[in-house]
């Protein structure tokens, strides 16, 4: 490899990291005929990036040459920064280089818009159709369709890649022309349906052919900027709500804004990254895909931001005491997927440990219930009295605030009064 | 208290069920044979490891534990830990003595136990996983991908199903520098190796740069640079990236090593 191909690899590495995306999940592959790699179910970090990303694909682009503008994008034409384009040969060979060291999952291949978008996907498709084909790869592939691309390529990379991704950017329509001139929602829901019709199609073909070639098995992912234009957080989930309700759409990813662009007037001048409400919104994705929530039971009319001192789940409970106290020895493991305090994996163990036996708070704490939140939510076996009624949500919201206001506020008075009853 | 005394084997350990089972003798403490007696030893008694009594018990193993089970046992074994032995006796002799399955019941604390145990080793297992960075180097002409590591438990074994599966096109090697042992891969089977004249090709635990292939440094730096570049200034926070990734591991990890910067 020469010089060339390092400060290549640093600018395009630098024009994808935006790109929040980094799961190598959702699909398992076995090494086949003594090729080289296998993707694993649940996905391999591989190392951590100094802000604390988890690196487990090489995130890359092609070619950060674009021909749109888009206000919040670092490869927008107008931005001044230097360009670079790999061959889809040279990256194909980086690929598995990085890969034979175990630096990496596989590939995550996006690129600028060159010529048209259907010229730009040809090009990416050369490079994860030689893995395949010349490398004998197995790892993992996520590749970004570019916007507006027809559905025979679509098709085509769909053979090659594990997952496909088209990236919503911004939630609403308006907002997105605003920014993005070049594109409108339709230049991106329509790869999407491309996908998913592609997706069933295969799964019907594969019921008749068993070898019949799979398509995107990983199914296909997509992400939303958040904190550029002024949609709320109920506008976005709302949205995701029924971005999940595609039998194809895996996950959604939430970028917080990062100010790359400082002299358009059409952004918002920002300090900090909005990580905190980023993270609630992750926090709410995953209260919509692993604990069986509606979306309006997070945000609503009356509720339309998430609340930034405390998590979702925590939030809902507040707001609603009527469904609690959950009784742990008795309810449904839906009832106490809902206890704030107990997660998938707690709920799971309390199901299948109280068949031998009542649980007390002992045997609460050490299957890894957080007390400290579910105790205000939940009876148990030796403890009687109902801890929500007597406390009132103003307190309950003080107490268990992040980063905990109460117990800084009050040093140590605070917590005796929240000493159980048993 | 009653101590039992074994080969500090997994077969040892099934052999002393057996004998716990048919002498009814419950022992307090099990230990291998360089460990200390404690001082108010009331009995010390010696368990002979014999093929008709290990075989035995784990053939009731099967029989009673799920897949899940077993290999949390495995796991904990592997752990390396003096307590383990006592932790998989006492596992065992409960659920030999139950009259149903408790394996799941994790309000138990011996059961609580070997699952968190299990949970620890299989923890390492997976950072081996994550942080193994294989080095190609020049063996006779032969290319070879080496990679050293020194894990808190004996995880080793536990992953190389996985390497096989994923690297069945290249040599390979891991060498695990704490236990002195690895494993060699070549292309068709595996096997596991110790190292001679180690002075020579390992420094301090990390490949001797003068056994690399010629662009083996490159391709470290490139990795190097790939981490900087992609990294977003804006949220920097290495309390955040030190918690998911271990400085332990650093030594093997080219991504951390500052002096690349200058090459
Ligand atoms: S099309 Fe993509 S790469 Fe080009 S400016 Fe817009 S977001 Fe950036």
């Amino acid at each position: 490899m020469k010089d060339s191909t390092i400060k290549k690899l640093e600018i395009l590495a630098e024009s994808a990291k935006y790109d929040v995306s980094c799961a190598s999940s959702g699909t398992t592959r076995k090494n086949q005929n003594g090729g080289i790699g296998s993707a694993r179910g649940w996905g391999i970090c591989h190392s951590y990036t100094a802000d604390g990303r988890c690196v487990s694909l090489l995130k890359i682009m092609l070619t950060n040459f674009c021909l749109y503008d888009c206000a919040y994008c670092v490869n927008r034409r107008s931005n001044d920064i230097e360009r670079a384009a790999f061959s889809p040969k040279e990256l194909a060979e980086l690929t598995i280089e990085f890969y034979r060291r175990n630096y990496i999952e596989g590939l995550f291949l996006s690129s600028g818009i060159i010529k048209n978008a259907d010229h730009t996907m040809e090009r990416m498709i050369r490079v994860i159709k030689d893995l395949r084909t010349v490398h004998r790869f197995n790892g993992y592939i996520h590749m970004k369709t570019i916007p507006g691309a027809s559905s025979e390529l679509v098709y085509q990379a769909g053979l090659y890649a594990d997952r496909l991704s088209v990236n919503l950017e911004i939630a609403t329509e308006p907002n997105l022309k605003h920014l993005a001139p070049d594109k409108d929602h339709q230049s991106i829901y329509l790869p999407m349906r491309h996908i998913q019709q592609h997706m069933i199609e295969n799964k019907e073909e594969r019921q008749k052919f068993r070898h019949a070639p799979k398509f995107a098995a990983a199914g296909q992912s997509t992400q939303i900027i958040v904190g550029a234009t002024d949609e709320t957080d109920q506008q976005i989930l709302q949205l995701t709500s029924k971005l999940y309700k595609r039998p194809s759409m895996k996950r959604v990813y939430y970028s917080g804004f990062v100010p790359v662009n400082s002299y358009d007037k059409r952004l918002p001048v920002v300090k900090d990254v909005p990580r905190i409400r980023e993270n609630r919104l992750y926090q709410a994705d995953w209260l919509l895909r692993f604990y069986h929530f509606n979306v309006d039971e997070i945000v609503n009319d009356d509720h339309q931001e998430l609340d930034l001192d405390m998590d979702p789940k925590l939030s809902w409970a507040i707001r609603n005491p009527s469904y609690f106290p959950i009784d742990i020895n008795r309810a449904s493991y839906e009832k106490i997927l809902r206890v704030p305090g107990i997660g998938v994996k707690s709920a799971r163990l309390i199901v299948s440990a109280r068949r031998h036996g009542r649980l007390n708070l002992d045997a609460l704490k050490r299957i890894g219930v957080v007390l400290k939140r579910a105790q205000f939510f939940i009876i148990c076996h030796e403890m009687h009295s109902f801890k929500l009624q007597e406390a009132s949500a103003d307190y309950i919201r003080l107490s268990l605030k992040e980063p905990s206001g109460l117990e800084q506020a009050q040093a140590k008075q605070a917590p005796k009064q929240l000493v159980m009853t048993l | 208290m009653i101590v039992f005394r074994y080969d500090n084997s997994f077969e040892g350990l099934l052999s002393a069920i057996f004998d716990a089972f048919s002498l009814k003798k419950w022992p307090q403490l099990i230990l291998a044979p360089d460990e200390v007696l404690p001082l108010l030893t009331s009995e010390e008694y010696y368990v002979q490891t014999t093929e008709g009594k290990y075989s035995r018990v784990s053939l009731a193993m099967k029989k009673r534990l799920s897949k899940t089970a077993l290999m949390q046992l495995t796991y904990v074994w592997y752990s390396e830990l003096p307590e383990r032995s006592l932790l998989i006796f006492n596992y065992l002799a409960k659920i030999f003595k139950a009259t149903h399955d408790i394996s799941h019941n994790f309000a138990d604390l011996d059961i609580l136990a070997i699952k968190k145990l299990a949970k620890k080793v299989s923890h390492e297992r997976h950072y081996l996983m994550m942080f193994i960075r294989f080095n190609a180097i020049d063996n006779q002409g032969d290319k070879v991908y080496f990679a050293t590591v020194s894990p808190r438990y004996n995880s080793l074994p536990l992953t190389i199903d996985f390497f096989q599966d994923r690297f069945a096109d290249q040599k390979w090697a891991i060498f695990d520098t704490k236990r002195q042992y690895g494993y060699f891969y070549d292309l068709a089977q595996t096997e596991i190796i110790t190292l001679n004249e180690q002075d020579n090709f390992l420094v301090n635990g990390s490949i001797n740069d003068d056994f690399l292939s010629p662009s083996e440094k490159q391709f470290q730096h490139m990795w190097y640079r790939y981490c900087q570049s992609i990294t977003i200034k804006e949220r920097i926070n290495p309390k955040l990236q030190r918690q998911f990734m271990p400085t332990r591991f650093w030594q093997h990890l080219p991504e951390t090593w500052h002096d690349l910067d200058n090459i």
